[in-house]
């Protein structure tokens, strides 16, 4: 107590001194494990680094990060590609498939969730069991029948099977994420809006929504994350090369690829992680807290 | 925190005893206005319901229905359905080596990673949790992992690690070990992607490091002036504290474990070699599906997934009656 306001004295450093310095080793044997773990866990992906930066013949040479003649080259020669391999066309096809996703799973699940969390209906128990209950659904049991169905439509080979069930809140986690979010919100904004002549439209508009940006802003960066990683529904429906997103363009660039061009299949994945990379350092916070708190409900 | 919710219309039209000027110009009171009231939130309710009821029936329920059916059919994309009773069924258990070996093999890798990432992600998560310096920093390093772990980019690198000439072999060779390649070897290949699935703890780490803060020290100091040591109270107090958010990420781990995909199909190829040890459930119900177009073979997979997954997580919540603690307090 009393250290806390009062300026510590040499006397009594003198008298604390074996147990700070028990707290400190620890501090530091902490610390070391910490940075083992991390060197040990980041490795690969620095040394991927450090080989998309070497020519083709030296990528495999050495076990070391920055080591041989450095060089953009692979950069240049991945980006340009060749055959049915265009880069710039693969980031291109992700970039506007993520997009659309996000767009979709902000409008659709807030719309969803808003419903689930401060308006009451019939059938409300139920209806929520029911997100509940695909929360946990794999979702090999509708692969199948929604291929048939997109290849009825005529779909296949557009992004609409990608991203229009996007629009129909099909992301269940997000619905979930976002009704625990607007739960917590304090009832009497609402009825301050109510008052000030707010129908239910105007206060999901003007007092939710604004209120929301953190589990909106979860929910955006998740989509991105998981549509651009995603490889299994791309290979599905985007069947023409033009159409292909990144994670299709790697795929294939690593079929394809003998010992000759690692170091441009390593400099295009490590461009693959980029965007990711860019979106968690610029949202690092929010994405941190905002998936502690959702797993805390 | 849920009573606070409920009951919109008994609630709050009723704090206000002086009647408001309402849209309707009329004092709230009597049962019909409640019930008119009620009913135009339902109709505003399932009008904010549109596209999730859409998307369900179309895409969720409807699909699901449909490949109940095609479960018990033969099935190519072209003609009908022809319905061939529980054939498909029999098939998987009795004819079929490759459906067995599948199962065992995610079975296996479930039993393996899930475990692993739980005791890693907690034992690390106690480390960073008191007062260490850096823990932002930390924590947002850890975490990363989990962000590209399920992509393209990391599958492939992960063919090169664990290649014939990949950097753990490289780093193996220092100390004067040689080994082959531990992908093209049937008996290491799926320890990999263990590996692979074990590395992206970060999540599950975050989650419990939110978990620790919330146990309060007060019973930490209970338990030392007891006389617990720091086992005893990591066993009797960390982990019934922190039992709610380890059956989240157990849950949370498992179900994700059992759909991993894009990690099998990288490292292997597409084909789950080397001789089917890393034949995933998913690898195969997609090459039965979509490789083969045996689209009813691969509906009645998809069944026995779904009905096997709800079965797990049903013991699992059984279960958690004995070893799950939800405090009062909280």
């Amino acid at each position: 107590m009393s250290t806390t306001s009062a300026p510590p004295r040499p006397r009594r450093l003198l008298f604390g001194n074996r147990p700070t310095r028990s707290r400190l080793l620890r501090g530091l044997a902490k610390h070391s494990v910490m940075i083992v773990t991390l060197t040990l866990m980041l490795y690969p992906l620095l040394w991927m680094f450090g080989a998309s930066l070497r020519p083709d013949n030296q990528v495999f040479n050495t076990l070391g990060l920055w080591t041989g003649d450095l060089t953009w080259d692979n950069y240049a020669d991945g980006w340009a590609g060749g055959g049915q391999l265009n880069f710039s066309r693969f980031f291109f096809n992700s970039l506007t498939i993520t997009v659309l996703s996000i767009v979709g799973n902000l409008i659709a699940c807030a719309l969803t969730a808003y419903a689930f969390a401060r308006l009451e209906f019939r059938f409300k128990k139920p209806l929520f069991a029911l997100v509940i209950g695909t929360l946990l659904l794999p979702y090999h049991v509708t692969l199948v029948p929604q291929y048939i169905l997109f290849n009825q439509l005529d779909w296949v080979g557009t992004v609409l099977p990608l991203v229009v069930p996007k629009f129909m809140a099909t992301d269940a986690f997000f619905i979930f994420l976002m009704v625990q979010f607007i739960r917590a919100l304090p009832p009497s904004l609402d009825d301050a809006a109510r008052l000030d002549g707010c129908g239910h439209w105007g206060i999901f508009w003007r007092v939710v929504i604004p209120l929301s940006v953190p589990a909106l802003g979860t929910t955006a960066l998740f989509t991105f994350i998981n549509t651009w990683n995603d490889f299994l529904g791309p290979m599905l429906y985007l069947t023409e090369p033009d159409a292909w997103t990144v994670s299709q363009g790697l795929a294939t660039f690593l079929d394809a690829t003998g010992q000759s061009a690692y170091g441009s299949l390593f400099a295009m994945s490590t461009l693959s992680l980029v965007p990711v990379l860019a979106f968690f350092i610029a949202a690092q916070k929010l994405l941190v807290e905002g998936i502690a708190t959702s797993g805390l409900k | 925190m849920k009573k606070n919710d409920t009951g919109p219309d008994g609630g709050r039209t009723q704090v206000l005893p002086p009647p408001p000027p309402t849209p309707q110009g009329r004092p709230p009171a009597g049962p019909r206005r409640r019930s008119r009231r009620a009913s135009s939130e339902n109709r505003a309710a399932f009008a904010f319901l549109t596209p999730w009821l859409i998307g369900m029936l179309v895409f969720t329920l409807g699909p699901m229905l449909f490949s109940l059916y095609l479960a018990f059919t033969r099935y190519d994309l072209s003609g009908a359905p022809e319905w061939v009773g529980f054939a498909n069924f029999e098939r998987m258990f009795t004819t079929d080596p490759r459906y067995l070996d599948s199962v065992s093999v995610t079975l296996t890798y479930v039993a393996w990673s899930v475990p692993l990432l739980l005791a890693v992600s907690l034992g690390l998560a106690m480390l960073l949790n008191r007062g260490l310096r850096f823990l932002t920093g930390y924590r947002a390093l850890f975490y990363l992992p989990s962000l590209i772990g399920g992509s393209v980019a990391v599958a492939a690198l992960w063919r090169q690690i664990f290649g014939e000439e990949g950097i753990v072999n490289k780093a193996l060779a220092l100390v004067g070990i040689e080994h082959t390649s531990w992908i093209g070897d049937p008996d290491s290949a799926l320890y990999t992607i263990v590996i692979l699935q074990v590395w992206t703890f970060g999540s599950a780490m975050v989650i419990f490091l939110a978990g620790l803060r919330q146990v309060p020290q007060e019973l930490y100091d209970a338990a030392s002036v007891d006389g617990a040591g720091a086992l005893r109270r990591f066993r009797s107090v960390t982990l019934p504290m922190l039992s709610p958010l380890i059956f989240f990420n157990l849950l949370l781990s498992v179900v994700n474990a059992f759909q991993a995909f894009t990690s099998a199909y990288v490292v292997s190829n597409g084909s789950g070699g080397p001789s089917d040890s890393t034949l995933f459930y998913t690898l195969y119900l997609y090459e039965q599906g979509f490789a083969q177009l045996n689209m009813g073979y691969a509906a009645a997979m998809a069944w026995v997934l779904v009905l096997g997954l709800a079965l797990f997580t049903g013991c699992l919540f059984l279960s958690s009656r004995y070893w799950v603690h939800y405090g009062d307090e909280r």
